[in-house]
């Protein structure tokens, strides 16, 4: 499994404001491969760069062994693109987008079993003014694979998305991976990435804060626990030097004790110790939304 | 090749689907045709208006020259600037079709478009009102061919350059009214003062008319009027390959 994207440093500017500031990552033949980041984070304007939409400022990138600037024709034709914002003329029928879009003549049986893959087959007719958000959607996805692309960038692709239609995408996005199709998946919601990507890269402020699988990203962060109680009485500042703790927040008769590893084990063995059994002990791991809120929010304070 | 033609198709299909655009292509030239030919009918030639030539003889022509005018600088830039801002040129640009194509498809479909309007408009005029045929056939189809290239690369550009589809539409009836009045569809050239003849000689109906007249009524090709034709395709040309790069 060699490297399909390569990139180095990559830097973006728009005036005076840097949307990408030297971003560092490789893209694995194969895999899916996931952007996460809060609004304005720079995922698309990254992607874009990738495709060879937008010229960057800095840095080298390779997809496919391509220069995707210089080389962008020849690289059109091995990539598929599912923009976050675009359209197509109001009065294009479905059919006739991925006649248009297909480099080969499409043959009758392809393009049904696309349009059938992706829910459209009784929109085969509509023009694309007419078509709903998600069918929209569904209709870019299609279009992105209708040339059989060795990797598919898809920006977004399940918003606006009803939770069904999601969960279809989903499986069909597996199925292009499937197929040997590596995928760059732009998006904004967890699940999605937990679901679906082998990697994941964190983006904010145009830098990437953490990269790794989205199961080692929460478990670096797992180690932390909150454990959580309801207490009526003396403050109990004591905790702080149990082993495993690091902070005692008492806010009106709500506890949380702060700490990692074994911290539960201790602080509930230390309360009964002293007699204080609150009937409401719990402990809590952080999910991969709070590690990612946490990575987001870590980075603006800087 | 293959890519162009797929464009062109679709862009022809796109454009028969609007039936405003087509209504206004089709119709308009027609109506102003046949409101002259109540009022005037093809009266015998006068030596000191339409060029001699005599009032429907003379508007043929020019309403061809003015069809070829609406669809360039109205109907394509309007298209093309709408596909600019709401994504659809962004669409092309990520697909395998290149942009040139999409551009090329315009072009060729205004074209087809506009040989099939002024068909229509010479056929009716030659069958109601018995006006002169071209003297000249290749002449006038050479004028015609160079006239519609010309206007479409102006769409193009005008596309390209405004903003908006909202901005093409304010600008594109306005240019295309402003030369339907001064440069030879209107008001005949002997009658209009001096200062809007120079200002109509700045605009390229006015030499495409009488690029399409000369050899309609046997008057020889007019060479000095080609080159300010091919002037004006030169420039456009030139603008839009700048615009569509930096878009
Ligand atoms: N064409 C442009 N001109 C100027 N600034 C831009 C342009 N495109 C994006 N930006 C700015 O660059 C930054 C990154 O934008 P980008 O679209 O890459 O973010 P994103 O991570 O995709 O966000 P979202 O999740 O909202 O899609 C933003 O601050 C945005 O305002
Ligand atoms: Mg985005």
């Amino acid at each position: 499994m060699g490297t399909v994207i390569e990139v180095q440093r990559l830097h973006k500017e728009y005036g005076s404001l840097v949307a990408v500031d030297d971003v560092s990552f490789q893209v694995m033949a194969g895999e899916i491969f996931g952007l996460l980041g809060p609004n304005g984070a720079g995922k698309t304007t990254t992607v874009e760069c990738l495709q060879g939409l937008r010229h960057a400022d800095g840095g080298q990138m390779r997809v496919l062994g391509l220069d995707p600037w210089k080389e962008r024709s020849s690289l059109r034709r091995r990539i598929g693109s599912q923009l976050q914002e675009s359209a197509l003329p109001d009065r294009l029928k479905v059919w006739e987008a991925l006649d248009l879009f297909a480099t080969t003549s499409l043959s009758r049986s392809a393009r049904e079993q696309l349009l059938e893959q992706w829910g459209l087959a009784d929109k085969r007719n509509t023009s694309f003014s007419s078509l709903s958000g998600g069918q929209r959607q569904r209709l870019f996805v299609a279009l992105a694979l209708v040339n059989q692309p060795e990797v598919v960038f898809l920006d977004e692709v399940t918003t606006g998305l009803d939770p069904a239609a999601r969960r279809t995408t989903w499986d069909l996005i597996e199925q292009i991976r499937e197929r040997g199709t590596t995928v760059v998946l732009v998006s904004h919601f967890m699940d999605e990435v937990e679901r679906l990507c082998q990697r994941v890269a964190v983006v904010n402020h145009g830098r990437i804060v953490a990269l790794d699988t989205p199961a080692r990203l929460v478990e670096q962060r797992a180690q932390q626990r909150r454990v959580l109680f309801h207490w009526e009485g003396e403050p109990l500042s004591w905790l702080e030097s149990l082993p495993h703790v690091r902070a005692v927040q008492q806010q009106g008769n709500q506890v949380e004790v702060q700490g990692d590893g074994a911290v539960f084990q201790h602080v509930a063995a230390a309360l009964l110790q002293r007699g204080i059994e609150p009937d409401d002990l719990r402990v809590e791991r952080p999910t991969l939304e709070e590690v990612f809120l946490q990575m987001v929010g870590k980075s603006d304070e800087e | 090749m293959r890519t162009l033609m797929k464009t062109t198709w679709v862009e022809l299909k796109l454009f028969a689907r609007e039936p405003l655009t087509v209504l206004f292509t089709f119709a308009i030239p027609f109506v102003v045709l046949f409101v002259l030919g109540g009022v005037f009918g093809n009266r015998p030639a006068d030596p000191h208006v339409y060029r001699g030539f005599g009032i429907l003889n003379y508007y043929v022509p020019a309403y061809i020259a003015l069809v070829v005018a609406a669809i360039g600088l109205i109907a394509l830039p309007v298209h093309l600037a709408a596909y600019r801002e709401r994504g659809v040129l962004r669409r092309f640009r990520a697909s395998t079709i290149p942009v040139w194509s999409v551009l090329g498809g315009q072009v060729a479909a205004t074209f087809l478009i506009g040989v099939l309007a002024s068909l229509i408009l010479v056929v009716l005029a030659l069958a109601v009102y018995h006006t002169r045929s071209p003297q000249s056939l290749v002449g006038v189809l050479a004028a015609f061919f160079l006239g519609a290239i010309m206007f479409a690369t102006l769409g193009l550009f005008l596309g390209l350059a405004l903003p908006t589809a909202r901005a093409a539409q304010g600008a594109g009836v306005l240019l295309w009214f402003v030369m339907m009045q001064i440069s030879g569809p209107g008001a005949p050239p002997e009658v209009l003062p001096t200062a809007l003849l120079r200002v109509a000689d700045a605009t390229p109906l006015k030499h495409l008319v009488v690029l399409m007249q000369d050899p309609w009524f046997g008057l020889g090709w007019n060479g000095p009027e080609m080159l300010i034709v091919l002037g004006f395709f030169v420039v456009a040309a030139l603008l839009t390959i700048v615009f569509a790069r930096r878009s």
